[in-house]
């Protein structure tokens, strides 16, 4: 599984790291980093759920 | 499992219902109907980037051919019956779709003043086809009138200065965005529009909206004319139920459901999601009807996991945001009049800030401004139900 950010839709809501902390962090800098761009396929729920709670759609699963 | 799902309604709640209903293996016939001529799209940025012209409408767009291609699609078409014994929904273009069970995601159509005229230049902002005539007549130097303090009028005020207008911002109440934050935290957003412009009148109501071949003023109640090449009406939303009167549904400033979201029908054949349902909130002991974006999700998450077999209540923490020049405001849970706004983190005068809202010393809500990160800690307490004492404990950490 691959997990792709658009940065230039991602508005750092900060949704994904509610939903899926192990790959998504929103720092206090306000931005969005992704700590694993190919997580374990364990992850696979959870990070769709962050996919799905991007106001912005910026978050792509592939795989 | 049914074997015919018809989805009413094809913004976010009625898309997101397709998508997930397919996601979870359901391999019948699903029609989805929508009454504007578009392919289905995002409206959140009807009133930021599209209307700023930094977005076209193709960037908008909500999910793509591999979605749709496995939907009947019904679009430029307007529902205008349901009979909810069989199932049936009647079309105004005369045609009759049947299923065993109906989502009704209709969403809610803006609001309008009394007496508000049908004048070039007055908008409301909804569609694709608002923003996109709003945008044809914003820019610089003209005069843009207002009306409406909420987050939409809030965001159209942002966006029109980013465009050069002359941006007047009338409201009823005393304070923007009052209902959204309170008013200690709506003042100080409207401290930052003044500051970068924008002139307001508040505690103030329309008397009349005058023109010729356009709109050239605005009246107000103590007899201030505003000029006026732009009028925006952003004084909310009502669910858009018409075409539901008498179908024998509950309906009560929403279509009423569930906390299943089943909002009637035999053996639960109608369902709600999105702007226009209204269900029990057990967190909340109240009725709630959310016009937001994450709840349109949520909800139709809800409905598509119920039709596939699924035993999925909702009643989750509410989310919205609202983007107004470099602004980010961020808002959880329950923050209305009758809670306590006070400021738990960060610093007003800065901008970068968590508010909490509390009721009885227990945290309902919060609000973030420019900490999208704190606000995010907030409410994953605000999700377990948290303590005070935890609720001081974060606050303490993150001011440390």
């Amino acid at each position: 599984m691959k997990v792709e950010v658009d940065y230039e839709r991602c508005d750092s809501n900060g949704l994904c790291m509610a939903a899926c902390p192990e790959v998504f962090e929103v720092r206090d800098d306000g931005f969005l980093y992704v700590l694993q761009d190919e997580p374990a396929e364990e992850l696979r729920p959870k990070v769709v759920e962050a996919a799905d709670v991007c106001p912005t759609q910026a978050i792509t699963v592939s795989d | 499992m049914s074997d015919r799902v018809t989805i009413v309604g094809a913004s976010l709640a009625g898309v997101r219902t397709a998508k997930l209903l397919r996601r979870y293996d359901f391999d019948g016939a699903i029609a989805l109907v929508g009454d504007e001529p578009h392919r289905p799209y995002d409206r959140p940025p009807l009133s930021k980037q599209l209307l700023a012209g930094r977005l076209e409408p193709e960037a908008i767009a909500l999910e793509g051919d591999e979605l749709y291609d496995s939907l009947d699609l019904h679009l430029g078409a307007r529902a205008v019956g349901l009979d909810v014994a069989t199932g049936a929904v009647d079309l105004d273009d005369g045609s009759r779709l049947v299923g065993d069970h109906v989502v009704v995601t209709t969403g809610a159509i803006p609001r309008r003043l009394p007496d508000q005229p049908q004048l070039a230049g007055v908008h409301v902002l909804r569609t694709l086809d608002d923003a996109l005539r709003l945008r044809s007549e914003l820019g610089e130097g003209r005069q843009a009138v207002i009306v409406g303090a909420g987050f939409i009028g809030m965001e159209v005020a942002a966006t029109a200065r980013g465009l050069g207008a002359d941006v007047t911002v009338v409201e009823f109440l005393d304070t923007p965005l009052v209902r959204g934050l309170g008013p200690v935290l709506g003042a100080a957003i409207a401290d930052v529009h003044r500051a970068r412009g924008v002139t307001f009148h508040l505690g103030a109501a329309v008397r009349a909206i005058d023109g010729d071949d356009r709109v050239r003023s605005v009246e107000l109640d103590d007899g201030t004319r505003l000029d006026a090449d732009v009028v925006v009406v952003g004084i909310g939303v009502a669910p858009a139920t018409g075409w539901l009167a008498g179908s024998g549904l509950t309906l009560d400033d929403g279509v009423v459901c569930d906390d299943h979201l089943r909002a009637g029908g035999g053996e639960g054949r109608v369902w709600a999601a999105g702007d226009v349902a209204r269900w029990p909130s057990a967190r909340y002991g109240q009725p709630l009807r959310i016009e937001h974006w994450t709840n349109a999700t949520e909800t139709a998450q809800v409905v598509a996991r119920n039709l596939t077999g699924g035993d999925a209540v909702h009643d989750p923490v509410p989310y919205v945001w609202s983007d107004q020049y470099d602004l980010k405001i961020q808002v959880v849970g329950r923050v209305t009049d009758d809670e306590r706004i006070e400021v738990a983190v960060g610093d007003l005068d800065e901008l970068r800030f968590v508010a909490t809202a509390s009721r009885d010393g227990q945290l309902r809500g919060a609000v973030g401004v420019r900490w999208p990160r704190a606000l995010l800690q907030f409410r994953m307490l605000l999700e377990r139900g948290a303590g005070p004492d935890e609720v001081a404990q974060l606050a303490a950490s993150l001011n440390a």
